[in-house]
């Protein structure tokens, strides 16, 4: 190796590290959940519409079930609506709406004017359990199992790709492990 | 006067744009300054928690300072916000297996760098030394 060889050597490694940035530029801002394969954090939240009413994690113990974060101010809540509402109506899994840091008139206006995808929709109006699961983004959502343990975890939008590869073989392996 | 007027209006504006948190003593306030610092906002990745003005870092630095108020101690507060978020909200990496390669790789680089400048120094002085013998050579 002369010294003509190692600058052109330094400059093919940088172009690939270049090359390498770009591609994963749109991934870089995603942060790996640490709660992946722990148990959800535990919450006690009422619901929406019937504050008098609370659930907390245990209520939903048993079955697996996703749990959504969305709010009215979330501009992206709006382009996974359909997405979110199609996996509600086949019935697959029970999806939990978690409509935080919100008015509770601004959701019920974002819901007659959207539709009502979720099977029960809990209200984290200050955004305490959104800061327990390390919410950072919207929308946000967890597929927890029958255990209560958070096995998947979706940042941004789920698209119809997402759901057929990474939920429902999930949700088909916990139901067969039953 | 208007000036003073205008003045006192933007000096107004300062104080609304920071919650109003209350300290008990200076020294807690220097530890909250300390830790949000050193604490990043997810939303926005290249701020901290004292810089960003996204809601989620103003709920975070609440949370910061009620468990400032109830005694916990900066690793606790660190600890809580990791578990939840990750090491990313560190601004300041943990050194454990995964992050050697990351803390070593200055030391790493400057021994390679100085391998270079040694390798480079005596190929030198190794030509000049060659370039001598040669010119004492009375037969050349």
């Amino acid at each position: 190796m002369n010294s003509r060889t190692l600058p052109l050597i330094g400059f093919v490694l940088l172009v690939i590290l270049l090359i390498v940035g770009l591609k994963i530029s749109d991934q870089k801002t995603l942060i790996p959940s640490p709660l992946i394969n722990k148990p959800a954090p535990a919450f006690d939240l009422p619901i929406l519409g019937n504050p008098e009413q609370r659930l907390t994690k245990e209520s939903f113990l048993g079955k697996p079930y996703l749990v959504n974060f969305w709010a009215s101010w979330c501009v992206t809540c709006r382009v996974e609506h359909p997405v979110v509402t199609e996996l509600a109506r086949s019935k697959k899994i029970i999806v939990v709406g978690m409509n935080f840091r919100d008015e509770v008139a601004d959701a019920t206006d974002w819901l007659e004017q959207f539709g009502d995808p979720y099977d029960i929709i809990l209200r984290d109006g200050d955004g305490r359990t959104s800061i327990d699961f390390g919410v950072y983004a919207a929308p946000e959502t967890f597929l927890i199992d029958p255990n209560g343990i958070i096995v998947f975890k979706q940042t941004g939008a789920l698209t119809p790709e997402i759901i057929e590869t990474e939920i429902l073989p999930r949700v088909a392996a916990m139901e067969a492990g039953n | 006067m208007k000036l003073k007027a205008l003045l006192l209006l933007l000096l107004t504006f300062s104080v609304f744009a920071q919650e109003p948190l209350v300290f008990e003593n200076q020294q807690q306030q220097d530890r909250f300054d300390q830790l949000t610092k050193e604490l990043r906002c997810l939303v926005c990745q290249n701020q901290n928690l004292a810089d960003s003005d996204a809601p989620l870092a103003h709920d975070l630095r609440q949370e910061v300072f009620e468990m400032l108020q109830t005694g916990q101690s900066n690793d606790q507060i660190k600890q809580f916000l990791v578990q939840r978020y990750g090491d990313f909200v560190l601004y300041r990496p943990p050194v454990q297996t995964n992050t050697y390669l990351l803390w070593l790789a200055p030391l790493l680089l400057f021994i390679g760098g100085a391998l270079v400048v040694i390798a480079s120094i005596r190929k030198r002085a190794s030509l000049l030394a060659s370039d001598e013998t040669t010119n004492e050579n009375p037969d050349n």
